[in-house]
């Protein structure tokens, strides 16, 4: 980040947009999982195990096999396992999805750092950048417009999930069984099963977001990795207003409200800027309170315990 | 089967008086029983796949968490600020609010609490003054910040679960920026903290242990919590109002009231687990603080099924567990994670037997 000050000014919001992209990443990635999973009328709260758990796969195969690409599909895989696991227990009656989310929220990440402990010291194969910024002889510019392949995967994989959900058949049913319940039953649709496939979905993205953390930002696997992304993505769902493509503008604010920070500690500002970190929440707290009780007419599904 | 006619004369066997209470008394147990079992099976078999002795490791587990005095006093020790962050969840549960963003009031309640102290140890008060003062600081820091919460859901009809989810994120900023700047003890330099306390103004431990008077007072909070539930109108009144708030306004209680009352009640309990924390382990507010008690507490809570009383036993037993992961690492070279995939194994075990609840599992055989 001291290579902002050599752009002066111009440098802030370079640093930002840059780090919008790093720390929005991993974000995007587990806000469009768990928009699926709250679609089909499920809520996962235990993405940050997921994420943890994809974090060190993905360092692990990627350290194993030299190659971080097939890291991101083992982390894709752990992913979905974690998710078909929570969305099967909490198809059992009387098992709460809030609780079992927070549960397997500390059995992933114990068992993350438990499996990754050998992992600490070892630097594995990150995924290569996409430069854009090769025009630019500015070392802050290159460092800003180097993309990450994640981020541009998440963006396609934003409008696609749009798409599927609203004109493919598996979509349409997915949100009729998330919207009522009673509805897909008349249709002979198993909730259950819908279910399932949307929290396995929401896992592999939560693994694929890990997999960026420790593949691509910061870029190694520690235990302090996550600051709690996986736990925000009930937040970003709902900043985003349970639409997929909105998830890109939540995730790259939630990320850049992080960025700030640095970028003006690198010009001399370090005052109230932690205040900042807490904006993208009171953003989110004021759409809940704006919208009251989210219902169907704003994209919330209906059978989602927590808009009930 | 049940086309075959039953003969006149001879009506189905119908259960005995003593069998019937046997299996009243009995089904309850089944699916702590199962989880118990499932628990074990599954812990065993990660040890055994990471090459250690299973055996051993349970041994070392009960050794470490209940074994000998000093096991004992460690497991209290941590189950303190446990019962209470487990209390902030189960009060609110019991007039229908799931608050999962205690982490946030706790860590506020520690820096209100820190504030205050310092500021009256500065004014040379006494111990006696200071230490009540403090806890009221940290009560009232988490439960008007749960207070909120509720009040959110009351008149906005926002979701508490998520509500309190993000002011949880926004206090622990709130936090930071506080510990980082105004209230910053210039002298933490490596961790930013607030001015320690002064040693005389330490909370001690208590006689012939050495467990500090934060566990009294979590045991205490518990007791009046399981009082008031059981014994007054106002705990029955709580309970309908979660049972069924139509019902609980037909009658005429106060249901916005009850609610926003039990939330910050939590809240309340939260806060003090912050205020306990610095002034009988911390001495100073500082990042230590955020150290996952508020969701832990979640566990807890839903573990004990939102009974007040059923929180001291199961955050002694979470206490416990946690408190052998160090002669687990010393002994065997177990990581410390272990520990929580131990207790992330039985508390997903624990919620999904829920499901074998409200059973018939012994039926009289015909």
């Amino acid at each position: 980040m001291t290579d902002a000050s050599a752009l002066g000014w111009w440098g802030v919001p370079l640093a930002i947009l840059g780090g919008a992209i790093r720390v929005g990443t991993p974000l995007l990635w587990v806000s469009l999982g768990e928009t699926v999973t709250e679609k089909a009328g499920r809520i996962n709260l235990g993405l940050e195990g997921t994420l943890l758990m994809g974090a060190m796969t993905a360092f692990a195969v990627s350290l194993a096999t030299g190659s971080p690409w097939l890291g991101c599909l083992a982390a894709a895989g752990v992913g979905v396992l974690l998710g078909m696991l929570h969305g099967a227990l909490c198809s059992l009656a009387r098992v709460n999805d809030t609780a079992m989310g927070i549960a397997l929220m500390l059995a992933g990440s114990g068992l993350a750092f438990w499996l990754g402990k050998p992992l600490i010291q070892p630097s594995a194969p990150g995924l290569p950048a996409i430069a854009l910024g090769g025009w630019s002889d500015v070392a802050a510019v290159k460092a800003s417009l180097a993309i990450n392949p994640l981020f541009v995967l998440g963006l396609v994989l934003a409008f696609a999930t749009h798409w599927a959900l609203g004109r493919t058949r598996f979509g349409l049913r997915l949100r009729v069984v998330g919207d009522s319940e009673n509805a897909a039953r008349a249709f002979g649709l198993s909730p259950t099963a819908y279910r399932i496939a949307a929290t396995a979905f929401g896992g592999a993205c939560a693994g694929v977001g890990g997999a960026s953390l420790s593949l691509v930002y910061p870029g190694a696997w520690s235990e302090a990795l996550s600051s709690g992304q996986g736990v925000m993505a009930v937040a970003l769902v709902i900043f985003a207003r349970w639409d997929p493509r909105r998830c890109i503008l939540a995730g790259l604010l939630f990320g850049g409200a992080s960025a700030i920070s640095p970028a003006l500690q690198a010009l001399g500002y370090s005052q109230g800027y932690y205040l900042l970190a807490a904006l993208p929440y009171v953003l989110t707290l004021a759409v809940l309170i704006g919208l009251g009780k989210p219902g169907p007419s704003h994209g919330a599904p209906g059978e989602l315990s927590l808009n009930r | 089967m049940s086309s075959i006619p039953v003969p006149a004369g001879a009506p189905a066997a119908e259960p005995s008086a003593a069998a019937l209470k046997w299996r009243a008394l009995a089904e309850p147990l089944v699916p702590a029983a199962a989880a118990l079992a499932l628990t074990v099976l599954l812990f065993s078999a990660a040890v055994a796949l990471a090459g250690f002795n299973a055996f051993e490791v349970w041994g070392l587990i009960v050794l470490g968490g209940f074994g000998d005095a000093f096991a004992w006093q460690n497991t209290l020790q941590r189950a303190a600020p446990l019962i209470l962050t487990g209390l902030a969840v189960a009060l609110p549960a019991q007039a229908g609010r799931v608050i999962i963003g205690n982490e946030g009031a706790l860590v506020l309640g520690g820096l209100a609490a820190s504030a205050l102290g310092n500021v009256l140890a500065a004014a040379q008060a006494g111990a006696w003054l200071v230490w009540p003062a403090m806890a009221i600081a940290g009560a009232l820091a988490g439960g008007v910040w749960i207070g909120l919460v509720g009040l959110l859901r009351e008149k906005r009809e926002v979701n508490e679960t998520i509500a309190s989810l993000l002011m949880s994120f926004i206090a622990i900023a709130l936090f930071n920026q506080c510990v980082e700047t105004v209230l910053r003890d210039p002298a933490s330099l490596n961790k930013p903290s607030t001015k320690p306390l002064p040693d005389a103004l330490l909370l001690p431990t208590m006689p012939g242990l050495d467990v500090h008077y934060g566990l009294l007072l979590g045991l205490l909070v518990a007791l009046a919590a399981w009082a008031v539930m059981r014994f007054t109108p106002l705990g029955l009144a709580l309970r309908v109002a979660g049972g069924n708030a139509r019902t609980a306004l037909g009658v005429g209680l106060p249901v916005v009231k009850l609610t926003i009352g039990a939330c910050a009640a939590g809240g309340a309990c939260a806060g003090l687990a912050g205020a306990v924390e610095v002034a009988a382990v911390h001495g100073a507010a500082n990042a230590s603080l955020i150290a996952g008690y508020g969701y832990t507490g979640i566990l807890i809570a839903f573990a004990a099924r939102f009974s007040p009383a059923g929180v001291v036993p199961v955050a002694i037993l979470v206490g416990g567990i946690a408190a052998s992961g160090s002669l687990l690492q010393r002994r065997l070279g177990l990581p410390d994670a272990a520990v929580t995939v131990l207790l992330g194994f039985a508390f997903v075990a624990l919620i999904a037997c829920e499901t074998l609840r409200g059973r018939q599992f012994f039926k009289a055989r015909s």
